[in-house]
């Protein structure tokens, strides 16, 4: 496949940017990033998928479309179900010759936003996941449903306040922990599965051209900070997600073949839980002396999970 | 100054997203219409850059969000040392770059969210924000001075 050089980010920027401005999501949105990242990543043809979310509704306004590639816009459960058709389409065509250029090499790619990746299109990922297509899944994980007024989802973490989880004199906002969506996908022995982040771009990218060079389901779940639901101002887009990457609330790690996990970033300076919830106005209410406790018990969750990561990187099974 | 006009497709920015097109309404299109993003073939985008390809009416290229800033980033030439943090960064495509050198910003699609001016790691910085009506050439005459390092206090 016609991978870009992404040696360094000069090199990088020699690309021609396949997903184009003048599309609506808010200013300073960590989606398009992502996305722009992943288009730059690769010169092949690209087919698209993205279900109902803030990504497809802001890029697909009637009559314009930013994206230069096949782009197919899909019902909110069904970006996996959507591409996975396609690939399957690509397939038959190619083997019958029946294609208009049957040696153009084609990456298939769906992005969903975290409800439909951990919730409501959960099962038709699991699905495409199964049956094995040659595909990679990305979620843009933002941590609600940003589109429709910022409410809950099986990604959000405890203690965030959101529209269905409001916080208040009776409740800290959330009750429940995060998903771990990405255990989950390895669990279906998919041949890679990633959490990566927009801040460190490099680690980004090469993630993105090991998933589009692995043949067979890859899925990435991205961190995409949201400035309008968790609160902060647009400019500080890449600061809060170097907040949650050094403060690991966002580790970054791959796991192959389901279970042989990497760890792709240690921060030198790990930072605090509580350093990087106070950057965000929906854990405001935590730092009240009644709800504390919460981000104390995130810290240990976090400790945790790090420990429990860095032990399976060592024993490599 | 870099003529940044060069660099872009005749029909950059030239509709408002808002704007009354003479077109059906997006429930009014019969099954199987289609809306090409490019005239002709669009089978080598990929290596294409943004001057050199034939963007149709219905491609977001040709559309402008210039109306959603406030606030515009300015940049400075003389201080940039084209390390691309803006390029990768910036969430709507305004970072004009070329082969490896930072040229400018595309006012048709920035939104002025100020992304590039937090990630530009010069001193000072090569982007800053100024009000959106204020003079390129009287903003950049107003650029501050390098900053001095802040000595950290000698106890913790
Ligand atoms: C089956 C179904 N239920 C609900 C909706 C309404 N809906 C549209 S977008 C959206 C939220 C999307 O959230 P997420 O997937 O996290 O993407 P984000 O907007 O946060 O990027 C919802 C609930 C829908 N379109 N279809
Ligand atoms: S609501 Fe959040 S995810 Fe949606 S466009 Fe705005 S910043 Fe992006
Ligand atoms: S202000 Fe935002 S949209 Fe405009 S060039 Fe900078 S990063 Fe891009
Ligand atoms: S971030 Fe600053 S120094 Fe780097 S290319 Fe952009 S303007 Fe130049
Ligand atoms: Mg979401």
């Amino acid at each position: 496949m016609a991978i870009t050089s992404i040696k360094n980010l000069k090199e990088f920027s020699t690309n021609n940017d396949r997903f184009e401005g003048a599309h609506t999501l808010c200013p300073g949105c960590a989606h398009s990033m992502i996305v722009r990242e992943l288009m730059n990543c690769t010169n092949d043809n690209l087919v698209v998928s993205a279900n109902t979310g803030c990504l497809e509704v802001s890029t697909a306004v009637y009559p314009f479309t930013s994206w230069d590639t096949s782009w197919i816009h899909i019902g909110f459960e069904n970006a996996a179900t959507a591409v996975t058709g396609a690939e399957v389409m690509h397939k038959v065509r190619k083997k019958k010759g029946t294609l208009k250029d049957n040696d153009a090499p084609v990456k298939f790619v769906a992005f969903g936003g975290d409800g439909s990746t951990f919730d409501i299109g959960f099962q038709w990922l699991s699905g495409a996941m199964e049956r094995g297509h040659d595909f990679t899944y990305i979620c843009l994980d933002n941590e609600n449903y940003a589109n429709t007024g910022g409410q809950r989802s099986s990604a959000t973490p405890i203690g965030a306040t959101t529209s269905t989880s409001v916080a208040g004199t009776h409740s800290y906002g959330k009750k429940e922990k995060k998903k771990d969506i990405v255990s989950i996908m390895a669990a279906h022995g998919a041949p890679y599965v990633a959490q990566l982040a927009p801040n460190k771009w490099k680690s980004m990218a090469k993630g993105f051209q090991k998933a589009l060079e692995t043949e067979g389901p890859c899925f990435i779940n991205t961190v995409s900070p949201c400035c309008t639901e968790w609160k902060f101002d647009p400019k500080d887009t890449i600061g809060i997600t170097d907040l949650s990457t050094d403060s690991l609330m966002f580790p970054i790690y791959e796991i192959l073949d389901g279970h042989e996990l990497n760890i792709l970033y240690r921060p030198k300076n790990i930072i605090t839980v509580e350093e990087y919830m106070s950057a965000q106005g929906r854990y405001k209410h935590l730092f009240k002396p009644q709800y504390r406790h919460i981000i104390e018990e995130v810290q240990k969750e976090v400790d945790n999970n790090w420990a429990m990561l860095q032990r399976r990187e060592e024993a490599r099974v | 100054m870099q003529d940044l006009k060069l660099l872009a497709n005749d029909n950059r920015g030239l509709s408002q997203l808002e704007a009354g097109f003479d077109l059906l309404g997006w429930d009014e299109v019969t099954q199987g219409s289609v809306l090409p993003s490019f005239e002709g073939d669009a089978s080598n985008i990929a290596n294409l850059k943004a001057e050199e390809r034939t963007y149709s009416g219905y491609n977001s290229y040709t559309a402008t969000v210039a109306s959603w800033r406030v606030i515009k980033p300015v940049f400075n030439r003389d201080i940039c040392i084209d390390c691309q943090n803006c390029w990768v960064w910036c969430p709507d495509s305004s970072i004009l770059s070329r082969d490896k050198q930072m040229l400018g910003i595309d006012y048709d699609h920035c939104k002025g969210c100020e992304v590039c001016v937090e990630v530009c790691p010069t001193n000072p910085k090569s982007l800053l924000m100024f009000n959106e009506h204020a003079d390129l050439e009287e903003s950049l005459a107003s650029w501050p001075e390098k900053k001095k390092k802040e000595k950290k206090s000698e106890e913790a």
